[in-house]
């Protein structure tokens, strides 16, 4: 190695290290879908929210006088780029991630700042799995996937006294993971369930399943899945002249389940997350993010992450093993209401709410 | 018993579907002794196009179900046809007399060229269509049980029937039918007696697409669901059903394609839904143990 390279060499070092954040701001990376797709559009949401609490926890003169700055860590919501990502904060000496946004992305992402030490808290990835695996500086800011099947397994114990109930998922890990949790609710409130059965995702023909759950009589299904497969059961039920009422999750929030059970979806039933605009105590940061674009759920979550974790930092230090020890013993304000989180990093009982859709429209149920 | 006959019902409309399917299947390889592979991907042009004239015709004010219908099923079966008749030329024809492979590793490849051009061109989301044919006839009761049918149900058994029938006396006494038999046992024999068997052959790829087309129509109406997938699972039962039938018999065709909708529809019944498709294919498995020909096919006779 001639005293040339060594200089260019010791010349990059000198320009990568500048690259690094200055001393005297905390740094949090956001780890969103950037670019690439559909889902780039709800990365933009998350980043209208954190961007906003960042600016108004810097207007508020920041982290005890050090300035909080957010780097985007494009994921592009696929595994691979999110290794590649999270290899990226790591080589930036960041020490805390708000994010990533896809639950895929978020599992492959929180192995690599697992081994490196770096805190992450996503307020948008549902997979149970991600919060499974023991790792003491994953936290989620939102429901878990499971926690819906609680939710509306309690709701029909409720509101279905007595009635027959069929539980139906599509073998898939969300579908699955809802439909087991229903089921143990159920069981402790002492329902069985009159029908248990699965289905193909993907499958078009559920002719079968709606001749069984005419013979069995059955009342209430509740359906682990998505809207694709439920769309068709339930206008096959309608066809088949089955009045039964469905029950679902968060996966029937979207218009192509009207489109595709048609006026037969009336009256179906699913578990969402409470719309946050709708808050009193929301309104002045709704106020503030409208100045930016119209902004839905996921602006509000993860304006509320970054608020948590701001919190947590001001109080517990830079350093991530003491703020996750912080973020397990307090409790946190913020804009979609108080954040407790247990033992494993999910938030003890996240806000649902019954959502019923008519006419084309979902909205919190009356029944 | 109501339940039992519930279960009959749904098993004769999905096999009826893939009955229609089937047929493509068959007759290609009656002709020209060619897996057609790219069938499955013209049924699913097929529910494209029939959605497409679907949505087209609810816009230009065609309110009259039936007659919506109708139009839509002349339509689909002219432009699947269309596809049908270019998929051949472009990718089989010049394959004809290489070695036997050759045009079944180009099916396969127009099989994936399709789907992945739908799904560029539609996108990979699920295409809805309101459901447009609602009623239902009541049939009496057994016991406590109401009998019922959906009148789609009717609407895809009649028309399945209908074309069956047709398409029987066309193979069995038209004169293209007559050429069509005898490309069937000799094509060589056939081109030196003036059967012009390119046309032949391109016919049977045309009537074969057009029928289809139609599946994929009643498909649509049916579930009123479809995406640049479906005609995967679907050209793969009924590909199933044309050799369970007997590959290379029409009737055997028809006969498979019900039998796999009957074995799905009272598996499910009475057993585990998730395991009916092992089911169906466990029987294939079977019946080509114990008769290698299928239900309806013939002896392969060797000649000398």
């Amino acid at each position: 190695m001639n005293a040339m390279t060594k200089l260019m060499l010791s010349a990059c070092a000198a320009a990568l290290l500048a690259a690094a954040p200055a001393r005297a701001d905390v740094t949090f990376a956001l780890g969103i879908p950037a670019t690439g797709g559909q889902i780039a559009a709800i990365g933009a949401q998350a980043r209208l929210g954190a961007e906003a609490a960042v600016k108004a926890i810097n207007d508020k003169g920041g982290i005890k006088g050090e300035k909080l700055v957010l780097e985007i860590a494009d994921d592009q919501c696929d595994p691979k780029s999110a290794v590649s990502a999270a290899n990226q904060v790591v080589s930036k000496g960041i020490r805390f991630v708000v994010g990533h946004l896809c639950s895929g992305a978020s599992i492959a992402a929180s192995g690599v700042y697992d081994e490196e030490g770096i805190l992450m808290m996503t307020a948008s990835a549902t997979s149970p799995e991600l919060t499974e695996r023991g790792m003491k500086l994953v936290f989620r800011a939102c429901g878990r996937d499971d926690q819906q099947g609680v939710v509306a397994a309690k709701y029909i114990a409720e509101k279905f006294k007595d009635k027959k109930v069929a539980i139906v998922h599509d073998k898939q890990v969300y579908g699955q993971g809802l439909a087991e949790a229903a089921k143990k609710t159920l069981a402790e409130a002492g329902v069985k369930p009159a029908y248990e059965g699965s289905v193909n995702a993907g499958e078009r023909d559920f002719s079968a399943l709606v001749a069984r759950l005419k013979q069995e009589g059955i009342d209430v299904v509740y359906y682990g899945g998505y809207h694709t497969e439920l769309g068709l059961i339930v206008r096959q039920a309608r066809q088949a002249g089955l009045e039964t009422r469905f029950v679902g999750a968060d996966g029937l929030a979207t218009n192509e389940f009207w489109s595709i059970a048609g006026e037969g979806g009336a009256g179906t039933l699913f578990t969402f997350s409470a719309d946050v605009k709708a808050k009193p105590s929301a309104q002045s940061v709704y106020e503030e993010l409208k100045k930016s674009g119209e902004p839905d759920n996921f602006a509000f979550y993860y304006y509320a992450a970054v608020q948590a974790l701001a919190d947590s930092v001001a109080r517990a230090g830079k350093e991530p093993e003491a703020v996750a020890a912080d973020l397990r013993a307090n409790g946190f304000e913020t804009v979609v209401g108080t954040f407790r989180f247990d033992a494993k990093g999910d938030l003890i009982d996240p806000e649902y709410v019954i959502f019923e859709w008519r006419d084309g429209a979902y909205a919190p149920t009356k029944l | 018993m109501g339940y039992f006959v519930d279960q009959l019902i749904n098993g004769l409309t999905l096999g009826s579907v893939y009955g229609l399917i089937a047929i493509g299947y068959t007759m290609v390889y009656g002709i020209i002794g060619m897996i057609n592979f790219a069938h499955g991907e013209v049924f699913m042009i097929g529910a494209f196009i029939s959605l497409i004239a679907l949505l087209l015709l609810a816009q230009l004010g065609v309110a009259a179900v039936p007659v919506a219908i109708l139009v839509a099923l002349v339509l689909t079966a002219v432009f699947t046809a269309l596809w049908g008749f270019v998929v051949e030329r472009i990718a089989y024809r010049p394959l004809r007399g290489s070695f036997r492979l050759a045009p079944l590793i180009s099916a396969i490849g127009m099989s994936i060229f399709l789907q992945n051009l739908v799904q560029l061109l539609q996108g990979a989301r699920v295409k809805p269509l309101p459901p447009v044919l609602t009623g239902r006839i009541s049939l009496g009761s057994i016991g406590d049980h109401q009998l019922s049918v959906a009148v789609v149900q009717v609407v895809i058994v009649v028309v399945t029937v209908v074309l069956m029938a047709g398409f029987s006396l066309l193979v069995s006494r038209t004169a293209l039918g007559r050429a069509q038999r005898a490309c069937e046992q000799d094509r060589r024999m056939a081109e030196l007696v003036g059967v012009n068997v390119d046309r032949t052959i391109s016919l049977t790829f045309v009537f074969g697409a057009a029928l289809a087309a139609v599946a994929g129509l009643l498909y649509t109406i049916y579930y009123g669901s479809i995406d640049f997938f479906i005609g995967f699972f679907a050209g793969l039962k009924a590909f199933t059903a044309a050799v369970l039938g007997g590959i290379g018999s029409l009737p055997g065709a028809m006969l498979g394609g019900l039998l796999i909708g009957l074995i799905e529809a009272l598996w499910s019944a009475y057993s585990d839904i998730q395991y009916k498709d092992v089911a169906v294919f466990a029987i294939l498995v079977l019946i080509l143990l114990f008769r290698p020909t299928g239900l309806l096919g013939r002896q392969e006779v060797e000649k000398v």
